[in-house]
């Protein structure tokens, strides 16, 4: 059923990168009267489904936002439970027969991997080294992340990279800017879903949205299913020709 | 010989009717959205009427003063329409809006500045206004111009100016480049804006067009539908919902 599905779809323009906030696993957890920690585990099931969904779409580039700096904010028993399920989850992509084996992902972790802990930031590099050889899909996984960090970041890089130089008269332009993005491992995101209904991006992606359609379905994370993916889907091939020109435009 | 050609022959007409039936599926699904659409839009209408008649008491008090700072992103192809922003700009005055950024990707709306300015009552520039007048209470509506000059390029006009001051004082801190001082670099070159609460987009997509990226970190981002399509109802129900959002900011 669902194959059939995705072959109708396939008939239009498929996204090479699907964006996601997963917002909404606290307030699933109160809603479900779960304990702490439980909202994003049943998240995190939901984000496995919907890797599966996009990768068997045919969708090349997926990013999550898996933790904002701003995040760090929260009371401190919180960020341990959100952390160490980020740890037992990573660890967990490096097992045989992980979603990564099963559909050849390369894995990101991108952000200001310095603010995490050194056991979290390894396991992170564990995860990029051990799946630098796949090529079928990517999976991004911004953590540790804010769009004016990423802003703030790419700024030095370019003007470090520039110091080293030995003629620097030209200054930074666009292109060394986002060379140094964070996300400049991927093709801007094509639709950006954010669940929970929310309406606004929270430093996330800012730069990479210009020409991306922005989807923001009231499901809270871990309801999030099949349907909505496909909805976003059709949602991107409506705007798919609006964008293409917009696009030759700026060329 | 013969046999296999007409094998093949006959598996390749199956395989053509079979993804020409896939694509009058795929074309019927999109059909039957854009008459979904169209009828919801037709509802949206009523409601909108239904609004501004002043039927429904909800709607009669805004509290605007929770809006500090609006933003209006327009499709540069209808910022041509001057007297339909110019009516634009009048609800939003109405309703008490005093501080506000009128944005098109490719500069329409600077071009035309003076003349929408004009064509208002009570506006003035905000650029016109000084540091004393931007602490006071607004006396009338002040608006701001923006295009894609000032978010990507600003970024790097931004970055220029740290690198000639990096260079200048010939320290390898990389302390020197924070949140802070990208932000005054940014006013430094002009891009002096405050980040706006709302940002209302009139273009066929949900799609902030670039605005600059810097300044939306939490800005709550709305789709009103084309130009065209304009409504004070839709306004009005906007601004209202935007006065029922509670943002946590990462926490």
């Amino acid at each position: 059923m669902r194959s059939c599905l995705f072959k109708v779809l396939c008939m239009g323009p498929i996204p090479t990168h699907f964006s996601f906030i997963m917002d909404g696993n606290r307030r699933y957890a109160k809603k479900m009267d779960m304990g702490e920690g439980a909202g994003h585990r049943a998240g995190f099931f939901a984000l496995v489904s919907v890797l599966k969904y996009c990768y068997e779409v045919g969708v090349k580039y997926i990013s999550v936002y898996a933790f904002s700096i701003d995040n760090f904010k929260r009371r401190p028993e919180e960020v341990k439970t959100i952390m160490d399920l980020i740890l037992e989850k990573t660890e967990g992509l490096l097992e045989e027969g992980s979603i990564a084996d099963q559909y050849g992902v390369r894995v990101y972790f991108v952000g200001n991997l310095k603010l995490l802990s050194e056991q979290v930031r390894i396991a992170a590099e564990k995860v990029m080294e051990a799946t630098a050889h796949n090529t079928r899909c990517v999976l991004l996984i911004c953590i540790a992340y804010t769009s004016c960090d990423e802003i703030v970041n790419s700024v030095r890089e370019c003007c470090k990279d520039k110091m080293e130089e030995i003629e620097d008269e030209e200054g930074d332009d666009l292109v060394d800017i986002e060379k140094h993005m964070y996300m400049g491992v991927a093709p801007d995101p094509d639709i950006l879903l954010r669940s929970s209904g929310e309406k606004r991006l929270s430093n996330y992606q800012l730069w990479q949205t210009t020409h991306c359609t922005l989807y923001s379905p009231t499901a809270l994370w871990p309801e999030i299913s099949l349907l909505h993916v496909v909805w976003g889907i059709l949602k991107f091939q409506r705007s798919y020709a609006y964008f293409e020109k917009k696009k030759k435009k700026m060329l | 010989m013969d046999r296999k050609q007409k094998v093949r022959g006959f598996s390749c007409s199956i395989h053509q009717i079979g993804n020409l039936g896939l694509r009058l599926l795929w074309s019927m699904v999109h059909l039957l959205i854009s008459i979904g659409y169209f009828v919801a839009a037709a509802a949206k209408a009523v409601e909108s009427r239904i609004i501004s008649s002043g039927l429904l008491t909800r709607y009669k008090e805004l509290n605007i003063s929770k809006l500090k700072y609006l933003a209006v992103v327009i499709e540069s192809d209808d910022a041509v329409q001057t007297s339909k922003i110019v009516q634009l700009l009048r609800w939003l005055e109405a309703m008490g809006v005093k501080r506000m950024c009128l944005y098109d990707a490719q500069g329409v709306l600077k071009k035309s500045k003076d003349s929408i300015v004009k064509m208002l009552d009570n506006a003035v520039l905000l650029e016109e206004l000084g540091e004393k007048d931007l602490m006071e209470k607004p006396k009338c509506m002040a608006l701001e111009f923006a295009s894609v000059s000032d978010g990507k390029e600003g970024v790097v006009k931004a970055a220029n100016l740290l690198f000639a001051e990096y260079k200048e004082l010939g320290n390898r801190d990389e302390q020197f480049f924070t949140e802070a001082k990208i932000g005054e670099a940014l006013r430094a070159v002009g891009c002096k804006g405050p980040e706006p609460d709302l940002l209302l987009v009139y273009a066929p997509v949900r799609c902030h067009l670039g605005f600059p990226a810097w300044r939306t970190r939490y800005t709550e981002i709305v789709h009103m539908g084309s130009l065209k399509s304009m409504s004070l109802g839709s306004l009005t129900k906007a601004i209202y919902k935007f006065t029922r959002v509670r943002q946590n900011y990462g926490k």
